[in-house]
């Protein structure tokens, strides 16, 4: 009888084990495939072979400068920074055990963004100026609406409120940098309140790279630790693991690299709201939800940016088609969340 | 026990008239006065009173001056419409929602009157103020019916954190909407931001008297409605035992705000936070009584989008920021402390 619970258990763990690595694969040649099409399609459709030349290096008329200066950093840009997108907001969302609780809702990106319209519009900087003042910016934001949610006793609710009018602050100090700094045309705009991979430039990626390469596995390898978290403060901590170390190193490492993929694209709206909800979904309980989450960022960024380039007559950026995918998504959460009384 | 403790408070607010009322309003006129000379003397081009004087009052004299004041005249009219109509119905939505935090941006009916007009601009060619204020009016009832509906969802009702969530998501979807609606046809930065963001700078003659009487019945609603509003926020049962009809009142009510914001959305765009900032600067200095502050709210809600409206201008010199801009920078504060005051039962 006992044996069989045991095995009971362990078949369904292994049944979950299974599904998320299905899932996983899965989502890696989803973001293969965008990948791809990232490459191909554009105003001219070179053929594959001509693509793939131009990309190991060789000088092919036409293909090199399209394949190479424009759809190459594009396509980076959009998986680096979907990549970070997702993982910071699943890390967000567990942590503090409400979906609405992530970056882009509680205007983390938004710091980020006022950080980088001001080093980029207004001082003219560049590279890594840029980087560390957005990162310093998203920090400051973090602690400044924790600060004040603190009060008497901390509640999430109060966390988002804040975190609302946070934003709403910086969305008007952005306007008014762009307005300052002479940049008030459209794509600008667009860029730095709703986010866009328009006009990606490779010399700008590095900071992004990089930070994933760092802190995506530091996130990842203390991710298990976040299920333990999930359980509440006091199992946590019978369970050895020292919470504040934990929090503050997620925190911080989420919130660089959010802030560099936002000082390269703009704040893309929703990726970091939808990636975990969706990610979970697919995946189930039971294991970490943080690299499927940066997957579903991937696949949400390249799959919006190439809607928004080649479904309609215009272009749209792609914080507009994501903006206008999360949005409902936010809607029927809520919906969600009021009737089962959560909020 | 409570609800007689309740009556007498009723009584209490009915009977007297708060002490400063008198104080008050003097101030509340000075500043109204004080902010209409300002916006006929301040912008890109600063103008002193004399010519302001000329201006106004001097049809003879054709200074460059004079004529810039004269420019600027249905601008500061419409600013002060604008900002009574937004006051009085942030007031009107506090009152009938029972939450501190309420503004028709927050709200996001601001946003849905102007996603309408510029699903009426793009698809059905429409292009008068009179045609903008329908598909506006249309846009905040359903907007708010849809808010209010999502945010009083399940067991414990409409609470101010489930509505102002609710009004941020509606904002965030239906903004992106208007973006997507706007992209292909702006042509001119201007125009594609005005629906974005609100601004009184394209105030006409035309606009403003077709304005005019959607701002007369909205705050003639508002101050019949006022003495049932202060029943109401004893809570529904002492209100239905003191003879008031809720049910009505709420969509009288509300109807009178939807009115107000619906308006003046249709021309100047979605503008935030006036509605929260002016009641609760009347509600800390008048108390809760709503006969007073609604009248007042108007007078404080112009005075606050009239001086918002001119530190656009002087702050965006030789361009200018837009109004909205403005007041969501000093509204978001509020807003702030308002959530960081609550306590956290009631969130």
């Amino acid at each position: 009888m006992k044996n069989e619970s045991i095995a009971f258990i362990m078949a369904g763990r292994r049944q979950r084990h299974r599904r998320w690595i299905l899932v996983t694969s899965f989502l890696v040649v989803l973001a293969c495939i965008l990948c791809g099409a990232m490459l191909l399609l554009g105003n001219t459709i070179h053929p594959v072979k001509d693509v793939i030349r131009a990309l190991l290096g060789e000088q092919i008329q036409g293909v090199s400068f399209a394949v190479n200066t424009i759809r190459l950093p594009r396509m980076l840009a959009g998986v680096f920074a979907g990549f970070a997108f997702g993982v910071a907001g699943d890390i967000f969302q567990t942590m503090l055990r409400n979906p609405l609780a992530n970056p882009n809702v509680i205007g983390i990106t938004t710091g980020s963004s006022a950080a980088a319209v001001f080093c980029i519009v207004i001082l003219h900087a560049s590279g890594a100026v840029v980087s560390i003042a957005s990162v310093i910016a998203g920090l400051a934001t973090v602690t400044f609406i924790y600060i004040l949610s603190r009060g008497r006793s901390f509640s999430i609710g109060r966390l988002i409120l804040i975190g609302i009018g946070v934003q709403a602050m910086l969305n008007a100090l952005i306007s008014y940098l762009l307005l300052v700094g002479a940049e008030q045309d459209i794509p600008a705009a667009l860029r730095w309140l709703s986010g866009s991979l328009n006009g990606s430039q490779m010399h700008e990626l590095p900071p992004l790279i990089l930070s994933v390469f760092i802190f995506a596995p530091i996130v990842i390898m203390l991710a298990k630790q976040l299920s333990i978290l999930e359980l509440g403060e006091q199992s946590a901590t019978s369970l050895g693991i020292n919470t504040d170390r934990t929090r503050m190193l997620l925190i911080l490492s989420s919130v660089c690299m959010i802030s560099l993929a936002t000082s390269t694209t703009g704040p893309i709206a929703f990726v970091s709201f939808l990636s975990g909800p969706i990610a979970k979904r697919l995946v189930g309980v039971g294991f970490s939800n943080v690299i499927p989450a940066g997957l579903v960022g991937i696949n949400l960024v390249l799959a919006a940016d190439l809607i928004g380039q080649f479904a309609f007559v215009v272009r749209y950026p792609v914080g507009i088609i994501t903006g206008i995918i999360g949005a409902p998504y936010l809607i029927y959460l809520l919906i969600r969340m009021n009737r089962k009384g959560e909020l | 026990m409570k609800s007689s403790s309740a009556v007498s408070k009723m009584h209490e607010v009915n009977s007297h008239i708060p002490k400063n009322f008198m104080v008050v309003l003097v101030i509340g006129f000075v500043l109204l006065g004080l902010s209409v000379f300002l916006s006929l003397s301040l912008g890109s081009r600063m103008v002193g009173l004399q010519e302001v004087l000329d201006g106004l009052f001097r049809q003879d004299i054709d200074s460059y001056e004079a004529n810039v004041v004269r420019k600027r005249i249905s601008r500061t009219v419409f600013s002060l419409f604008c900002g009574a109509a937004l006051g009085v119905s942030g007031a009107l939505m506090q009152a009938v929602t029972r939450n501190p935090i309420a503004d028709p941006s927050i709200l996001g009916v601001n946003t849905g009157a102007s996603l309408f007009v510029v699903f009426g601009i793009a698809f059905l060619n429409i292009s008068s103020a009179h045609q903008y204020i329908w598909l506006a009016l249309a846009g905040a009832a359903i907007t708010s019916v849809f808010v209010f509906g999502i945010g009083s969802l399940g067991r414990s009702g409409a609470t101010p954190i489930k509505l102002v969530l609710a009004g941020a998501a509606t904002t965030a979807a239906l903004s992106s909407l208007v973006v997507a609606i706007m992209i292909p046809r702006s042509h001119v930065m201007d125009q594609f931001r005005f629906w974005q963001v609100g601004s009184v700078g394209s105030a006409t003659w035309d606009g403003i008297a077709t304005f005019i009487p959607f701002l007369l019945i909205g705050i003639l609603i508002a101050i019949l409605s006022a003495p049932a509003l202060n029943a109401l926020a004893l809570g529904d049962a002492i209100a239905t035992g003191l003879g008031v009809r809720i049910g009505i009142l709420r969509l009288v009510a509300a109807l009178g705000a939807v009115l107000l914001c619906g308006a003046a959305t249709a021309l100047a765009g979605p503008i935030g936070f006036v509605g929260l900032l002016s009641t609760h600067v009347m509600r800390l200095v008048l108390g809760p009584d709503l006969r007073f502050v609604i009248p007042m709210s108007a007078i404080s809600g112009a005075v606050i989008l009239t001086i918002s409206d001119v530190s656009g201008r002087v702050i965006g010199s030789p361009g200018e920021l837009e109004v909205g801009v403005v007041t969501a920078f000093i509204g978001a504060p509020l807003l702030i402390i308002l959530a960081m005051r609550s306590k956290v039962s009631s969130l």
